[in-house]
């Protein structure tokens, strides 16, 4: 979804913004239309949040700082999956920290990468999914895995390498 | 008949048009008319939702733990099972009864037979347990609901309320769950919902809910125990056109899951609750606002808004009392200061969620400025009680702390998984007897009550009394109600700095002791676990702690050095080995430790050779003692090892072991 283009981008945000210009204040509704929009497109691109700025004339800085502040938000694109590993505090004693570095490890990702070379996985890191009883918790795309350990890992990863090729 | 639809053409009730005794209609009706046929047809459609459409009913987990244990596969090993015997049955999917550990959890029950569960089912043994339970017999079966005599060695398998998880339990808030169709307002309604709601539009004053939900002692159980009546009081008492009502449903304490659990398997009751205080306070437009993250537990919200809104529920003129209230699902994006009560309404009004100083509180000027009251999941999923059976309520918990509470039992723990007991219940009596004590047979070291705000308990503590105040004097708080077990492996300096490093990535940086503050604390904690520290950093923790405490601007800030100087206080021991010694008595602080591969163990797989990094693993003939061999095993270059443990995790004998 890399090159999606400016007026694809634009049709999408405007779709959004009919659905939500309906709230008082306008600006209730910034939240719920830049998650839609991220649905949509699976990030969030300056053209779109200069869209949405200029639509729901907002200024640019203040959706910028909201687009920012929550961990929902993405500025770069994402992989076809999205592992979402969790970093609660069950989960972070039954050993999650290793299991990320693993995780990191496997998919050859660098510091300060969340995304393969080949644009398969993307791996997010969230305060807690809420499973805690059966930490640690993965998560790719909407399946869940409980007790994941260093062992269900690669079996994990191969069901959704399997799946793209 | 669907329950929700009129028995016949007398009756009147309609959205544009709603009877005042539409929900007693559906529970003892019909009430406007005489008929034994309408009161057939609706007691027959109670029955379908109580006792099931067929005589075979098959329950099954399948909220966000359920799932994460496979549910989902043994739902389709299920279904696909029916197909093939050509049977007809209801298979429904519920919510969690907050047996995590015992996940997927499958209850089957036969009119006129013993009902039964059975916990930790594989999808592959699905067709065994069908065959089993048709014919008969009571192999593998976990608990039974109540023994009728109908199964074979039936007497030798527990009742599931004697089970130890469930002793000591007191059910409120999930009475429901695991039990109905969460996605059903019929289903709720058949088992009593949406009564409180008709008793206090129809029968009581607001004023009157108010005082009852005051006389009840009910504290929020969000994590501050104001007293839910004087909140709401403040906010009746308060000018404005316009008043909100919200729901607190962004439960972000890593580890607690009682608001999901509560939402995904019950969701009209926390409604129910909503709609009762709004009527209290006066307002006439309310928010959900949910983490995005518990995205099921989200849906579970917009299906029951969608259900109530369609049967008159919400929305206007209301049983026709002449009050409206409708209520919208909003998903957060996610930052945990948005807990906090004006950080919320910063949020929901389309700002960054950063917090703003009290003095006014939200009762007089919240949302869009307007008086607000917001009360937690939990909070609201009581109040349909204390309306109809107030003594239920309050018959236990303490004097100052009434009612249940739901805990979150997790981390090294037996039993993992939410138990809702009475406030005061001792934290050995939920760890031990419910939650049968530390999993693999380590030793106790701590437990972690309250979140990031809250602290980590020495042994101690164990008779402690769980309620507002016992936790609080011990340094700790309850918060939301997660608990989590730490065993002798855990390093309790390392459980300091996972938490400020959770609280300082989520400071929302508008004031500066939680900006700047907490950063120091991280950086001193992570100095210390570097084998860095100094004997004096304990102090200036201490001090700059206690400064944090006293004046950053809202309760994320204020609590979030309690992690680190309640383990400083409890486990000073720890802290100095790993500063004086150099030692990190638990084995987890990479910089104090070392990999070794014992020889003993190791079956020469030669995944962690594989698997290092920076190559650190090299082969090496190796003799080894037992087998008197010499073979080919790896070695850990000690000097070249970054101390990452991948080898350590991936190892499948644990072969590699931690110095």
């Amino acid at each position: 979804m890399d090159n999606m283009t400016k007026e694809k981008i634009d049709e999408i945000v405007e779709r959004a913004y009919q659905r939500h210009k309906h709230h008082n204040p306008s600006q209730s509704g910034l939240i719920i239309m830049l998650q839609e929009v991220q649905d949509e497109i699976g990030y969030l691109p300056r053209e779109a949040l200069e869209k949405t700025s200029e639509l729901m004339v907002i200024p640019l800085s203040h959706i910028y700082g909201v687009a920012t502040f929550f961990h929902q938000f993405r500025l770069r694109p994402r992989g076809i999956h999205t592992i979402t590993v969790c970093r609660g505090t069950a989960c972070h004693v039954q050993g999650s920290e290793d299991l990320t570095k693993l995780l990191y490890q496997t998919l050859k990702l660098k510091d300060g990468e969340d995304t393969t070379q080949d644009g398969l996985f993307t791996v997010m890191q969230v305060r807690c999914l809420g499973a805690c009883g059966l930490a640690p918790i993965m998560k790719v795309d909407e399946e869940f895995y409980g007790k994941v350990n260093a062992v269900s890992l690669p079996k994990i990863l191969s069901k959704y390498r399997g799946e793209s090729s | 008949m669907n329950l929700m639809e009129p028995c016949c053409d007398k009756c009147h009730n309609t959205l544009a048009n709603p009877c005042k005794d539409y929900i007693a209609c559906r529970t003892e009706g019909p009430l406007c008319h005489e008929s034994a046929e309408c009161k057939a047809k609706l007691a027959e459609a109670r029955d379908k939702l109580i006792n099931g459409n067929h005589d075979l009913v098959i329950r099954i987990g399948m909220s966000t733990c359920g799932l994460a244990s496979g549910s989902q596969e043994v739902y389709n090993a299920l279904k696909k099972e029916l197909d093939l015997r050509h049977i007809d049955a209801d298979l429904m999917r519920v919510g969690c009864m907050g047996h995590c550990y015992a996940e997927p959890l499958v209850e089957i029950s036969k009119r006129n037979s013993t009902s039964v569960l059975y916990g930790q089912v594989k999808a592959a043994a699905v067709p065994k347990m069908i065959e089993a339970y048709l014919n008969g017999d009571a192999q593998g079966v976990m608990a039974v609901r109540a023994r009728k005599g109908t199964l074979k060695g039936e007497e030798g398998v527990p009742i599931f309320e004697e089970l130890p998880f469930n002793k000591g339990q007191y059910r409120d808030v999930m009475v429901n769950c695991g039990v109905i169709n969460p996605d059903s307002i019929e289903d709720y309604i058949a088992h009593g919902g949406y009564r409180a709601v008709t008793k206090v539009l129809t029968q009581m004053k607001p004023e009157e809910v108010i005082a009852t939900v005051k006389a009840s002692g009910l504290r929020g159980r969000g994590g501050a125990g104001f007293p839910t009546g004087l909140k709401w009081d403040f906010c009746r008492a308060a000018k404005g056109d316009l008043k909100y009502m919200v729901c607190n449903a962004d439960e972000g304490d890593p580890g607690a899951f009682m608001n999901r659990l509560a939402a995904e398997g019950d969701p009209h009751r926390i409604l129910e609750g909503l709609i009762i205080a709004a009527y209290a306070i006066g307002a006439t437009h309310g928010y959900i606002f949910v983490r995005a993250e518990k995205l099921q537990m989200a849906r579970r919200f917009m299906t029951a808004v969608d259900a109530a809104q369609r049967y008159g529920l919400l929305g206007d003129n209301i049983l026709d009392s002449g009050f409206n209230f409708d209520v919208e699902v909003m998903l957060s994006a996610g930052a945990f200061v948005c807990g906090e009560e004006t950080a919320m309404i910063s949020a929901i009004e389309g700002n960054r969620a950063m917090p703003r100083p009290r003095p006014p509180y939200p009762a007089t000027s919240g949302l869009m400025g307007k008086p607000t009251t917001i009360n937690n999941v939990e909070t609201l999923a009581h109040i349909a009680t204390i309306i109809l059976d107030k003594e239920y309520f309050t018959k236990v918990g303490t004097e100052r702390s009434k009612g249940t509470k739901v805990f979150c039992l997790a981390g090294k723990v037996t039993r993992t998984g939410a138990a809702e007991v009475p406030l005061g219940t001792t934290i050995r009596q939920l760890i031990f007897d419910i939650g049968g004590g530390v999993a693999n047979g380590k030793k106790f070291k701590a437990v972690q009550t309250g979140g990031p705000s809250g602290g980590c308990l020495s042994e101690k503590f164990l008779d402690l009394p769980l309620d507002y105040e016992s936790l609080q004097s011990a340094g700790s708080i309850m918060g939301s109600g997660g608990i989590i077990v730490l065993d002798e492996d855990t390093c309790i300096v390392d459980t300091a700095k996972y938490f400020l490093n959770f609280t300082t990535a989520e400071s929302c940086g508008k004031c500066t002791p939680c900006r700047i503050g907490l950063k120091r604390i991280h950086e001193t904690l992570t100095r210390i676990t570097q084998g860095r520290g100094t004997v004096e950093d304990l102090d200036q923790l201490k001090s700059l702690g206690a400064s944090i405490g006293n004046t950053a601007l809202c309760a994320l800030g204020q609590g979030a050095p309690n992690p680190t100087l309640t383990t400083m206080n409890y486990f000073r021991d720890e802290y100095l080995a790993h500063i004086q010694e150099k030692r990190c008595p638990a084995h987890v602080c990479a910089d104090l430790i070392a990999y070794k591969v014992e020889p003993s163990l190791c079956i020469g797989c030669g995944l962690c050779y594989r698997n290092c990094p920076i190559d650190a693993i090299r082969f090496e003939e190796v003799f080894d003692e037992q087998t008197k061999e010499v073979a080919k095993k790896p070695v850990i270059d000690s000097e070249k090892c970054v101390r990452c443990g991948s080898c350590f995790a991936i190892c499948p004998k644990h072969a590699i072991i931690r110095e």
